[in-house]
């Protein structure tokens, strides 16, 4: 666990990339990915806001429980305008790393996320947030204060904020953990980031009941950048210097500048309602189906009473009794006895006895 | 692929050759149409077995009246995704097992008169999980909610996102909860109800946030499945943890109810949740209600109109029919059902509930079916006039 944290994974450089199937090769190669975008020395939020933002002023707590130090949040000035950061933060050293529970937030992250995207929005001032998240913190303290419910409500929150968001995925885009502050008007990724429902060693774990599986996984997700962009969830991506991030933090860091400034120069045009119709539909559309033809539901099953009935209907109707055949004509209605002794036909025919 | 099985099951035919269950949890052995008949809850010992989402709504809502919408959503395989078997031949295989094109169902339908929008999952269906289809269902059952002002219930069974279609699934729960904030503001109400097991992404968006959260006894409710956080941290785990009783502990569950007593807590909190109704609306249906009245009030004392032919699903009130045509949206359709077309109880032999509140005072007896739609004021006076009779029943 903790070597996938540090982003030393055990299969890094174990299956060549030359050998095996071309799947195998793809699985390699996907999965080589993941544990770039896990590297220990790639820059993480704090590290880029220092490139990015002339200042940072880092804001703690969310009030109710606690400060999480696995997301950091605050104000910064970004080329002259002023906007609010929320990012996840992952440790540089194992002493960081244990301060900052190796990146996984807990609750009161997501809920300092809120309390200062709810200050942008209040102080007009643009959100931008860095994902880099495994996912949210999975022990019984996180469940006990109601993670689900704080991922919840912070993706429901980004989905109304009346003020512009700009996301950048900078690392590990994983699961709720990172949507949670992952709901923006733009979604920017880094080239060798990933983005997915579900760690490729969770999901591994539970569709191939194996977690050696999760180079297959992880080619099987299409988590890369440049597939997430493909398929529309991610809009832009901003090439990494050299073979990383982490080999050059600080160009990498004006290179995500410029494409921040630009989109929020972008956002900052555009009217508040638009803003949030434009964001709602964007996630509206998210997710393909088809719709065919529904099939015409059979008559409901009809119980032993209401067989009775159609039995005993069909023998009126031959003697020439009157029939409350014909519901659209309502005037008759009075006419019609309401007979005493026919069974009704509401009753659920799960719960009649036969 | 190969043909699916219309998603209407035959109730009889399809009893497995298979007598009796196993409680898992007394080890009880019960006979299954006993186990059928209570519910699907252990007679013994009170164990909530899982329920298919058709068998759910037949429970809640009041017989025949729901009507299904966007049955004809299904599942496309955006990434081409196969683990250990392709994705559609999984999805044709759920098909086959449930009967269901997929693992939600939505529509509108009536609780005790009171008409709502609802949604249930269905466990079975690869796990109830939530890929485009089931989050495109909350998804339009909560903006239908909200564009005719009908309350909101989403009956949750999931194991949480589907994997096999990657961020897709995640973005469902962006999507869902984009249309529940806009239902929140819109002032309609929405019952979470949670059942065993809802965890994951399902967990981590519209479950989560009911303006009532309810819960099935011991239902597992949870974000990290115990395999998934004992797998990560190697964290050892409280007893009792991720149950319902341990979510309500923790103030995330407001109350857990048992599956019997389900229906009659819903139709009391609805009597609370009532969606306050725009004014031009409310004067709408007044426009309309004198038209309606000596029908009704006949209806009403008929308890219902024989209703013969049709397809024995839609059948229509009486009073429906003379003002305009009334769809099955128009808001105060299912009103005028609620009272013309609910004779028989679900307890027989129990007096309706309406025949039990029909002495108000200074209230016109044939006014009384527009009482929810009308004014708020007046359905305000309806449920004080109740709660003494409430206290009674529940003390």
């Amino acid at each position: 666990m903790v070597d996938r944290l540090l982003g030393r994974g055990p299969r890094e450089g174990a299956t060549p990339a030359e050998h095996g199937t071309p799947a195998e090769r793809a699985a390699a190669a996907a999965y080589a990915r993941v544990q770039l975008a896990r590297n220990l020395r790639r820059p993480h939020t704090l590290e880029l806001v220092r490139v990015m933002a002339d200042e940072f002023v880092q804001l703690h707590g969310d009030r109710l429980f606690g400060d999480d130090e696995a997301i950091v949040a605050g104000f910064a000035r970004i080329d002259g305008r002023r906007v609010v950061v929320v990012g996840h933060q992952k440790g540089a050293d194992t002493e960081e790393n244990i301060r900052r529970n190796f990146g996984l937030p807990h609750p009161e992250g997501f809920r300092k996320a809120m309390r200062l995207m709810e200050l942008g929005e209040r102080f007009g001032l643009p959100v931008v947030t860095f994902v880099d998240v495994q996912g949210a913190f999975p022990g019984a303290a996180s469940e006990e204060r109601g993670v689900a419910e704080a991922i919840a409500r912070s993706v429901g929150l980004m989905s109304r904020l009346r003020t512009p968001i700009v996301t950048v995925i900078t690392g590990e885009g994983g699961s709720g953990g990172a949507l949670a502050i992952a709901v923006g008007d733009v979604v920017i990724a880094l080239e060798n980031a990933v983005y997915s429902v579900i760690s490729p060693e969770g999901c591994a774990t539970i569709l191939w009941r194996s977690a050696d599986q999760a180079a297959a996984a992880a080619a099987a997700m299409k988590m890369s950048a440049a597939e997430q962009r493909t398929l529309g969830i991610v809009d832009i991506v901003v090439p990494e210097p050299g073979e990383g991030a982490h080999t050059d933090p600080v160009e990498t860091a004006r290179r995500l500048r410029a494409a921040v400034v630009a989109q929020l120069d972008a956002l900052s045009r555009v009217p508040a309602d638009e803003l949030v119709e434009a964001r709602y539909r964007r996630y509206r559309a998210l997710g393909p189906f088809e719709v065919v033809a529904a099939p015409t539901p059979p008559p409901a099953e009809r119980g032993l009473g209401d067989r009775l009935r159609g039995l005993l209907d069909a023998g009126r109707q031959t003697i020439g009794g009157s029939l409350p055949a014909n519901l659209p004509n309502l005037p008759n209605l009075p006419n019609l006895p309401n007979l005493p002794g026919v069974p009704h036909r509401d009753e659920p025919p799960a719960r009649e006895e036969v | 692929m190969p043909p699916i099985r219309l998603p209407f099951r035959g109730r009889r035919t399809d009893f497995p050759p298979d007598l009796w269950t196993r409680c898992p949890s007394c080890q009880e052995m019960l006979f299954n149409k006993q186990l059928e008949k209570a519910l699907r809850v252990c007679p013994n010992c009170g164990h909530h077995f899982r329920l298919a989402a058709r068998r759910r709504l037949e429970l809640l809502l009041d017989g025949g009246s729901f009507r299904e919408r966007d049955a004809g959503l299904q599942s496309v395989d955006p990434l081409g995704f196969a683990d250990s078997k392709p994705y559609p031949d999984r999805l044709a295989a759920a098909q086959l097992a449930t009967g269901e094109r997929e693992a939600a169902i939505w529509g509108t339908g009536s609780i005790e008169g009171r008409p709502v929008a609802i949604c249930a999952m269905d466990f079975g269906f690869i796990g109830g999980s939530m890929g485009a289809v089931v989050g495109e269902k909350v998804t339009r059952a909560a903006e239908a909610a909200l564009a005719e002002r009908l309350p909101l219930i989403v009956v949750s069974a999931s194991g949480g996102a589907r994997m096999q279609e990657g961020t897709f699934s995640l973005m469902q729960l962006a999507k869902t909860m984009a249309a529940l904030e806009r239902l929140r503001a819109g002032r309609v109400p929405y019952i979470s109800v949670m059942t065993d097991p809802t965890t994951g992404g399902v967990f981590a968006s519209f479950a989560a946030v009911g303006d009532v959260n309810l819960a099935e006894p011991n239902a597992l409710i949870g974000f990290a499945g115990a395999r998934v956080s004992g797998g990560t941290i190697a964290e050892e785990l409280p007893p009792g943890f991720q149950r319902a009783e341990f979510l309500l502990q923790h103030g995330f569950v407001d109350r857990i109810v048992p599956r019997p007593e389900l229906r009659d807590e819903i139709v009391r909190l609805l009597e609370y949740l009532v969606p306050p109704r725009p004014a031009e609306a409310s004067a709408e249906v007044a426009a309309v209600a004198p038209g309606f009245r000596p029908l009704s009030f006949l209806n009403a004392l008929a308890g219902r109109p024989v209703e013969t032919g049709g397809d024995g699903r839609s059948a229509r009130p009486a009073a429906e029919a003379p003002a305009t045509v009334p769809t099955p949206t128009m808001p105060a359709v299912p009103a005028t059902t609620g009272l013309g077309l609910r004779p028989a109880h679900r307890e027989a032999g129990s007096p309706p509930a309406e025949a039990a509140e029909a002495p108000k005072a200074g209230e016109k007896p044939e006014a009384r079916q527009f009482e929810t739609q009308t004014a708020e004021a007046e359905t305000g006076a309806a449920v004080g006039a109740r709660r003494p009779a409430e206290g009674a029943r529940r003390g």
